[in-house]
């Protein structure tokens, strides 16, 4: 009796051990990857590097016009996605009758978030870059990127949307409100901070694309003003400085900008969903 | 104990005939027929699950939003079918408002709540919904409690001013019919008397009709109550006549407590 005891407080101990191991080690090799890229790329940024044209295909000068187009993009990229995106969502959740079309539904966005970023690539370049004639540019690698983030918008939003509890739309429509006005007032209020946390995963991935954008968007090095020119962005400019060889510090540099603009990107959201939760959210 | 008179019969409010519910074919209320009467309470009780609540629910079709319901039988509300095709279901829940067994305020302000029902319904004005929200609140037997607080949210009241709240919330809107689902099952005592005097208050303006699962709770607030077994309607009068002279065996031995 008194032996089992003991060994059950043993396996505990041992248990939560082992969890407490596991987390150590996640945040550690995250933090180790963030410190490497940050040691090796931070001496280099300099307000020039980060407003300045390159010079030599990036040997020299400065990142600015990817900046731009990385802004650029996941902008278009999250225009697009984010409206499609929670309407599908609110539909599915609130509105679609639950049956064989609705599960073909979720199969089919379950199945989108699991395709690789290089397939969604070579689709828009066919679709939007050839077939719609948008050649290279801004507007074809931020549909690309809309697409493939769509995927990850819906099911959050949804989640979020499904998480409301009953009482809330039981409550309004109970007072004559329409399915809407429900929808509208009650529902999307209350599943705003999630649906906001799913545009955040979805913008990271935007943001850290490669393969995609380097087929839809091209790699021009200058600044791009119309939706329909060509841009780099960050990301697509690292691979090409790493991998042509051109300069692998400058590609750390980059690497630091882009990991510190997508910590920004995090902080700002989080701001926002912390501003935008109903005033009384316990969120 | 005063004798009690029969008062003139109204129009009824409800009539209710034949009514079977079921969930997915297996019937929850059977063969139901009543008549509920305008500005008094009535009250429904029984055992769990002798389908109470889905006799309340089906008064404001709030079971259409559980899939596998079907519903037999006829309810008019002032002579007119709420179930006939093409009836304005919104607007039919806008008429019998509805109070549920767990408070449910809108995670938003206090005055917002209140000031919801009006605003989907159309008023804008800031001056009238001020207007509204107090006098809601007030017959609420809220306002005091609230007053330098409506902007708050509603979520940190007390469990019992959030069911006055959602009292409030429906007062807002002008029904004619208050449906109230256990409303003061997840109260304290105080509370408990407070939604209490709070309906005592409100019959004289609404028809009220409360489920509930507390026995004393029947006899001091309503005018009429209806026992059910089983989905069956057992009994249905006066509270006083059925509380002290229950025609039926089983009325007579849920009422002692002998089961239930």
């Amino acid at each position: 009796m008194r032996d089992r005891r003991r060994r059950n407080r043993l396996a505990d101990l041992a248990g939560r051990g082992l969890l407490v191991l596991a987390a150590a080690v996640t945040v550690a090799i995250l933090l180790a990857l963030l410190l490497y890229v940050l040691v090796k790329g931070l001496p280099l940024v300099s307000w020039e590097f980060l407003t300045a044209l390159p010079r030599r295909m990036g040997r020299l000068g400065g990142i600015w016009p990817t900046i731009v187009g990385t802004l650029y993009l996941s902008a278009v990229a999250l225009g697009v996605a984010a409206p499609l995106g929670v309407a599908a969502a609110v539909y599915l959740a609130e509105y679609a009758p639950p049956g064989r079309l609705t599960r073909l539904c979720h199969f089919g966005s379950e199945t989108l978030a699991g395709v690789p970023s290089i397939i969604f690539g070579l689709f828009g370049f066919a679709t939007f870059v050839i077939f719609l004639g948008l050649g290279w540019s801004v507007l074809s690698g931020g549909l690309t990127l809309a697409l493939m983030i769509l995927p990850t918008v819906i099911r959050t939003a949804e989640e979020a949307l499904k998480a409301v509890p009953r009482a809330y739309r039981e409550g309004s429509l109970a007072l004559g409100a329409t399915r809407w006005q429900t929808v509208w007032h009650v529902v999307l209020p209350s599943a705003l901070p999630g649906i906001l946390t799913g545009l955040l995963l979805g913008l990271g991935r935007a943001v850290g694309e490669t393969a995609a954008v380097l087929l839809t968007a091209g790699s021009s090095l200058t600044i791009p003003l119309s939706p329909l020119d060509p841009a780099r962005t960050m990301s697509v400019h690292l691979y090409l400085l790493a991998v042509e060889g051109i300069s692998l510090e400058r590609a750390y540099a980059t690497a630091a900008v882009l990991v510190i603009t997508i910590l920004l990107l995090n902080l700002l959201a989080t701001r926002l969903v912390r501003r935008l939760t109903p005033k009384g959210g316990h969120a | 104990m005063d004798h009690v008179h029969a008062p003139p019969v109204p129009a009824p409010t409800f009539t209710v005939r034949n009514l079977t519910i079921a969930y997915s074919g297996n019937p929850a209320i059977k063969n139901v027929s009543l008549d509920l009467y305008p500005r008094s309470v009535t009250a429904f009780i029984g055992p769990s699950g002798c389908g109470k609540s889905t006799f309340l629910r089906a008064l404001n079709r709030m079971n259409d939003l559980i899939p596998g319901v079907t519903t037999q039988g006829r309810i008019l509300l002032e002579g007119e079918d709420i179930y006939a095709p093409g009836v304005d279901v919104v607007n039919l829940r806008k008429r019998v408002g509805m109070v549920f067994q767990r408070p449910n305020p809108f995670p938003m302000s206090i005055f917002d709540n209140v000031a919801y029902g009006p605003r989907i319904h159309g008023v804008t004005d800031r001056d009238r919904l001020s207007a509204i929200v107090e006098r809601s609140l007030t017959a609420a037997a809220l306002w005091d409690e609230v007053k330098d607080r409506l902007h708050k949210s509603a979520l940190d009241l007390s469990g019992g001013q959030q069911q006055r709240l959602c009292i409030a919330r429906l007062l807002a809107v002008d029904s004619e019919v208050l449906l109230m689902d256990e409303p003061a099952s997840a109260l304290d005592p105080i509370s408990t008397g407070k939604i209490e005097d709070l309906i005592d208050e409100l019959k004289n303006r609404y028809t009220i009709l409360i489920v509930t699962h507390n026995m004393q709770q029947a006899g001091r607030v309503s005018d009429r109550t209806a026992f059910f077994l089983s989905g069956e309607l057992i009994e249905y009068g006066l509270t006083a006549e059925v509380f002290e002279s229950p025609r039926d065996r089983r009325t007579e031995d849920y009422i002692t407590g002998r089961f239930g």
